[in-house]
C-alpha cells in the first residue's frame, strides 16, 4: 500500500543481512582464515603468532592462507566410488543383471575349472564405468551377499574419460569406506564413513555366518 | 586545495611570460588527483558492492584474491584487458570508441564542483546545481552513441528505449533541486551546504525522495534497470563492446551512485557539516557512504519495472509530486523569509512540519490517481462453478 | 498519417537465461506487443517411455525420477502406485504415512524452485532466488537422510519405500517445520506487499476458468483460475483421506494468483505434515513384492497431484517383467497448450513472466 510493501521487503533484506543465522554459505574445498583465528588454533595471541611464524602470518594478512573444509554429510549418501570385497563376492552377476544401464562387467572363470559346487567363482574381470554410473544402488540392492556397497566419497573426477572405469584391482585395493545406505547392519554399528575408518568384510554381512549344525539343519535335513 | 590556492603556489616559481605553463601544469596535477581518486574509489565500490550483495543473498561475494577479496577489482581489470577488442566491421569506428569515453568523462567532472570543505577543487563556483545539471545529461548522449554505432539493429532499440527514460527523468531530478535551491537562495553548492542549518532531507522529505526515485532511473539501476534488462530479449546498448570499452562502460556505470551520492549529501544531508572533534570529510564520507548503502539495499530488494510503467511513473508520479514540492516551499518562503532572504532555523521547523504532511498527503493522493486500487493482494478467492471437488467427494 | 509498421519474429532461442531449460519460442511482434507465439520443444528427448519398454518396473523407477527433476519423490509416487495398482500389491501403513511426508516436503521444494525462478525473471537480482534455495537446501539434506541423494531419489519401490527413515530424521524434520513457517513468512514478506510485484504481475496473463478446464490444465494453473480441483481432494490416494487440509484457488487466474496459490500450498503441506508425523504407525516399511515383477496382463492409468499438476501413468502389461508400454501423462507438458492464448496480446516483458509462472520442467515436457 502506498510504497509500504516496498519498505517492508528492505526490511527483510536488511534482517537477512544482520542474523548470523541466514548466513548459509559454506566455502569449499578451502577456507579462508584470518590472522585472529590462526592464532587461536595456537593458543597463543596473534603478535606472538605473527613473531613466531612470519611467513603464515604474511600469507593470512595478505589472503592467501587456508584451510581444508569437511562438509557435513550423512552415512547414506551415496557415494562414486564403490567398496567391494572380494572376500564376499560369489560371482553371481546379480549386481550387472539388476544395473539399468549396464555397465558393470564380470568375467569369471574363463579356465573353465571349477571349484566344487556350492563354491566361488575366479573373478577375473569386474569393472564399473563410474562416467555412465547414475549411482542408483540398484546394484547394491541386489546383492544378496553384501560384497558390493555404495561408496561415500564424491571427489572422483580424473582427466581422461577412461580412467573413469573402476577395474577389479582398484576395487581390491580401495580402502573400504561403505555407505550405510540400503545396509541396515552397517547402520546399526554407527559407522560413519567420513570419519576416515573401515569396514572390513566380516562385519558388513547381513547375517551371521551359520554354524555347522545349523548349515546341516537347513540343507541334508529339509 | 582548491584550484586557485595551487596556481598562486606554482606561480611564484615561474617567471611572468609563460604562466599558460603553471596553468596547464595545475590543471594536469588536479585532473590526474581525481581521476585517480575517483578510479580507486569506483574500484573500492565494485567490490563493495559484490561483498554486500553476496552478504544480502545468504552468500559470501568474491574472496579469493587479496584479503577478503580486495584484489578483486584488480583481477577483473586484468581480464577485460587482455580480452581481444572486438568492433565490428560495419560499425562507425569513430562514435564507437568515443561512446564510452563519453559517458565517462561527466562522471569525473562532476567531482570537481563539490564541496569537501570550504570550498571544491574549482573554487567557489556559483552555479554549481546548474554545472553538475547539463554535465549529467551528457549520458543521454552516450547511450545513444553506444547504440547507434554498434549497427545492431537490437541494440539501437534498446538504446533508445533508454534514451527515453532517461530525457524523462531529468525533469524531476531537476525540479527536486530547484525547491532546495529556492530555500537555500544559491545555486552555488558551497552556499547550499552553509545554508543548511537543518538538514534538508527533514525540510524537504518529498524532494529528497524524488531525487533518489530520478537519479535511480538516471543511473539505470534497480528498480528502473530496464535497459539491462533488454538483454533478456533485444540487446542492451553496449552488446558490441568487449574489452576496455566495455571495461571503462563498466567503470561509468559503477561510478554514478557515487556521484549521486556526492550530490545528495550536500544537496539534502548537509555535506560537511558535522559535530566538531570530526573533521568534516569524515562526516561527508559518512553521510555518502549511507545513501551508496541504501542504493545498494534497494538494488537487492526490488525487481524492475517494465518500460511503460517507468515512463508513466516519471511523468505522471514524479513530475506532479516535484511539482507539489516546488509549489508548497514557494509558497513557504514567500511566508516565512527573513527581509535580507534568508530562513532562521525556526522557520525551518515549521517547514519540516508542514513538508512532512503534504508528503504525505501527496504520495497517497498520486498513488491513489495511478491506480493504487488495482494493486490489491489480499484478493478474495473465486471459485468457479466448473470442476467442483465438493461435488465430488459424496461418490 | 499512418506509419507503416512490420511485425518481427525473434527466435528465443533454446539456450536463453529466462525458459527454464532447453526450449525454443519463436515470438512474432508488432512493435512492443506479442501477436504470434510458436513453441519449438524437444531438445531435451531421451526416449523415457521407449527405454521403459526394455527395464523391469524397478529398474524405471529410476528413470522416472528424471522426468520432472525438481520433484523427483512425485514422479517415483505416481509410477510405483500405477505398478501396485497393475499388480495388485499391498502397501503397508508406514510407508503410505512416509511416502506422503515425502511427496508434501518435494512440494515445497518444487514450489521454492518455482518462485524464486519467477522472481529472479521479474529482475530481483538474486535475492529471492537465493532465500528459496538456501529453504530448499535444509529440504534436501532431509532427503539425503533418507535415501543418500538429493536430487534424482530413487526411493520408493513398487510395495513401499525401500529403506525406513533413520533415527535422527525424525528430529530434524520438526526442527525444519518449526522454522519454515517464519522463512515462508520471510519470503512474504519481501514479495507478496511489493507493489512493484504487484504492478509486473496482476492482472498479467489471465486464464478464465473455462479456458484453463478446456486446455486440461491442471495443478496451480488451475486452482489459480479459481477451479476447485485437486486429485488429492477429488480422487484420495496414500492416506489424504485421513488428513485435512484446504485447497487454496486464486481471485482470476493472473500471473500474481498463480504465485499466491504456491505460496499458500506450501503452508498446507506444512499442515499436512505434521498431521502424518503424529499420525505414523510403526510397521514394515515395504511388502515383499519380488525384485522381477510380473503384474498380470491388463492396463492401469493412475495419477496423482504433483506439484505441477496431474502426474499419471498408463502401464500396460503383457505378463512379462518390463512393460509392454508406459505412457506420462506430464503436467507440464499439457499446461503448455494454453501458451499461444496467454501470451498473445501482451508486452515483451510480461512474456517471460508470463511463461514463468507455467512453471515448466523441460524433463517433463520432452521425456
Amino acid at each position: 500500500m502506498y510504497g509500504l510493501g516496498m519498505v517492508r521487503g528492505m526490511g527483510v533484506t536488511f534482517k537477512n543481512l544482520v542474523l548470523p543465522s541466514r548466513q548459509f554459505a559454506v566455502q569449499y574445498p578451502n577456507r579462508k582464515i584470518s590472522l585472529l583465528e590462526l592464532a587461536r588454533e595456537n593458543d597463543t595471541n596473534a603478535i606472538s603468532f605473527a613473531v613466531n611464524n612470519p611467513i603464515q602470518a604474511i600469507k593470512a594478512l595478505t589472503g592467501f592462507a587456508e584451510v581444508p573444509v569437511r562438509l557435513d554429510q550423512h552415512s547414506r549418501f551415496r557415494g562414486e566410488e564403490f567398496a567391494w570385497y572380494e572376500q564376499r563376492c560369489t560371482g553371481c552377476a546379480s549386481c550387472a543383471k539388476f544395473c539399468p544401464l549396464g555397465i558393470i562387467k564380470i568375467v569369471t572363470d574363463t579356465s573353465g575349472k571349477y571349484e566344487q559346487d556350492g563354491g566361488k567363482y575366479d573373478i577375473e574381470v569386474f569393472d564399473i564405468d563410474i562416467g555412465r554410473c547414475m549411482f542408483c544402488g540398484l546394484c547394491v540392492q541386489a546383492c544378496p551377499y553384501d560384497a558390493l556397497h555404495m561408496g561415500s566419497g564424491f571427489e572422483e573426477g580424473v582427466y581422461s574419460r577412461n580412467d573413469l572405469v573402476i577395474d577389479i584391482e582398484r576395487l581390491k585395493a580401495a580402502p573400504k569406506k561403505p555407505s550405510t545406505w540400503y545396509r541396515p547392519q552397517i547402520e546399526s554399528q554407527n559407522f560413519d564413513p567420513q570419519s576416515g575408518d573401515t569396514r572390513e568384510y566380516l562385519d558388513v554381512g547381513r547375517h551371521e555366518r551359520p554354524s555347522q549344525d545349523q548349515q546341516v539343519d537347513r540343507w541334508a535335513n529339509r | 586545495m582548491s584550484f586557485d590556492q595551487l596556481y598562486n603556489l606554482l606561480d611564484r616559481f615561474v617567471p611572468e611570460s609563460i604562466d599558460w605553463i603553471v596553468f596547464t601544469v595545475t590543471a594536469l596535477i588536479l585532473s590526474l588527483a581525481v581521476i585517480n581518486a575517483m578510479v580507486l574509489c569506483t574500484a573500492l565500490y565494485t567490490w563493495f558492492e559484490r561483498r554486500m550483495l553476496g552478504r544480502f543473498q545468504s552468500r559470501i561475494g568474491p574472496n579469493r584474491w587479496g584479503p577478503f577479496g580486495l584484489l578483486q577489482p584488480i583481477a577483473d581489470v586484468i581480464k577485460l584487458l587482455v580480452k581481444e577488442d572486438v568492433i565490428p566491421v560495419v560499425a562507425d569506428k569513430a562514435v564507437f570508441t568515443l561512446a564510452p569515453v563519453v559517458l565517462l568523462v561527466p562522471a569525473l567532472v562532476v567531482f570537481i564542483v563539490i564541496p569537501f570543505g570550504e570550498q571544491s577543487f574549482l573554487g567557489k563556483l556559483n552555479v554549481g546545481v546548474l554545472f553538475i545539471l547539463g554535465v549529467t545529461g551528457v549520458n543521454t548522449l552516450a547511450i545513444i552513441m553506444g547504440g547507434w554505432a554498434s549497427r545492431n539493429k537490437y541494440a539501437l532499440f534498446g538504446a533508445m528505449r533508454g534514451a527515453a527514460m532517461l530525457i524523462s527523468y531529468e525533469v524531476p531530478m531537476a525540479l527536486s533541486l530547484i525547491g532546495v535551491i529556492i530555500l537555500a537562495g544559491s545555486i552555488s553548492l558551497a552556499d547550499i551546504v552553509s545554508s543548511q542549518g537543518i538538514f534538508y532531507i527533514l525540510v524537504q522529505p518529498l524532494a529528497f525522495l524524488v531525487f533518489m526515485a530520478a537519479a535511480s532511473a538516471e543511473m539505470s539501476r534497480a528498480p528502473f534497470d530496464m535497459i539491462e534488462s533488454e538483454s533478456e530479449l533485444g540487446a542492451g546498448y553496449h552488446t558490441e563492446y568487449s574489452g576496455i570499452k566495455y571495461a571503462i562502460f563498466q567503470l561509468a556505470e559503477f561510478m554514478a551512485p557515487l556521484v549521486t551520492a556526492a550530490v545528495a549529501t550536500v544537496v539534502f544531508l548537509g555535506g560537511t557539516k558535522g559535530i566538531d572533534p570530526i573533521p568534516g570529510q569524515v562526516w561527508f564520507l559518512l553521510k555518502a557512504f549511507s545513501v551508496v548503502f541504501v542504493l545498494l539495499w534497494v538494488r537487492a530488494t526490488w525487481p524492475r519495472l517494465r518500460v511503460d510503467q517507468i515512463m508513466g511513473f516519471a511523468w505522471k508520479g514524479l513530475f506532479p509530486l516535484s511539482v507539489i514540492n516546488f509549489f508548497v516551499v514557494a509558497v513557504e518562503m514567500f511566508a516565512l523569509q527573513e527581509p535580507d532572504g534568508t530562513v532562521t532555523n525556526q522557520s525551518m521547523m515549521i517547514m519540516v512540519g508542514i513538508n512532512w504532511v503534504v508528503m504525505v498527503v501527496s504520495i497517497v493522493v498520486i498513488a491513489t490517481v495511478l491506480g493504487q486500487g488495482k494493486l490489491q493482494h489480499k484478493l478474495p478467492p473465486q471459485p468457479s462453478s466448473l470442476a467442483n471437488m465438493a461435488a465430488s467427494e459424496g461418490d | 498519417m499512418a506509419i507503416k509498421t512490420e511485425p518481427i519474429t525473434i527466435n528465443m532461442g533454446p539456450q536463453h537465461p529466462s525458459t527454464h531449460g532447453v526450449f525454443r519460442l519463436r515470438v512474432t511482434f508488432d512493435g512492443e506487443v506479442v501477436v504470434d507465439v510458436e513453441p519449438v520443444f524437444g531438445y531435451l528427448h531421451r526416449g523415457t517411455e521407449k527405454l521403459a519398454e526394455e527395464r523391469t518396473y524397478v529398474q524405471i523407477v529410476t528413470l522416472t525420477d528424471r522426468l520432472d527433476y525438481t520433484a523427483s519423490m512425485s514422479n517415483n509416487l505416481a509410477y510405483v502406485r500405477s505398478v501396485e495398482k497393475l499388480g495388485g500389491i499391498e502397501v503397508p501403513e508406514r510407508a503410505r504415512y512416509l511416502r506422503v511426508i515425502c511427496a508434501e516436503l518435494q512440494r515445497i521444494a518444487s514450489h521454492f524452485i518455482s518462485i524464486g525462478f519467477m522472481l529472479q525473471e521479474l529482475g530481483a537480482f538474486g535475492t529471492p532466488l537465493m532465500y528459496c534455495f538456501r529453504e530448499r537446501e535444509r529440504i534436501l539434506d532431509l532427503f539425503e537422510m533418507l535415501c543418500g541423494a538429493r536430487i534424482t531419489l530413487s526411493y520408493m519401490r513398487p510395495g513401499g519405500l525401500i529403506q525406513d527413515a533413520p533415527e535422527d530424521f525424525w528430529p530434524a524434520l520438526s526442527i525444519l517445520m518449526e522454522s519454515m513457517p517464519e522463512y515462508i513468512d520471510d519470503l512474504e514478506g519481501l514479495v507478496t506487499s511489493n507493489e512493484i510485484v504487484l504492478a509486473r504481475t496482476r492482472d498479467v496473463g489471465i486464464i478464465s476458468p473455462e479456458l484453463a478446464v478446456n486446455g486440461s490444465v491442471t495443478g496451480p494453473m488451475l486452482r489459480a483460475s479459481g477451479v476447485q480441483w485437486d486429485l488429492r481432494k477429488a480422487n484420495p490416494y496414500e492416506v489424504y483421506d485421513r488428513l485435512e487440509f484446504d485447497v487454496p484457488i486464486g481471485y482470476q487466474g493472473d500471473t500474481y494468483d498463480r504465485y499466491l496459490v504456491r505460496v499458500q500450498e506450501m503452508r498446507e503441506s506444512l499442515r499436512i505434515i505434521e498431521q502424518c508425523v503424529e499420525q505414523i504407525p510403526e510397521g514394515p516399511i515395504q511388502s515383499e513384492a519380488p525384485f522381477f515383477v510380473r503384474p498380470p496382463v491388463g492396463d492401469v492409468y493412475d495419477s496423482i497431484e504433483a506439484p505441477k499438476g496431474e502426474l499419471g501413468f498408463y502401464l500396460v502389461s503383457d505378463g512379462g517383467i518390463s512393460p509392454y508400454r508406459c505412457k506420462i501423462r506430464a503436467p507440464s507438458f499439457i499446461n503448455l497448450t494454453l501458451l499461444k492464448d496467454m501470451l498473445v496480446g501482451w508486452k515483451l516483458a510480461d512474456l517471460v513472466v508470463i511463461f514463468g509462472s507455467t512453471d515448466v520442467v523441460l524433463g517433463e515436457v520432452d521425456r
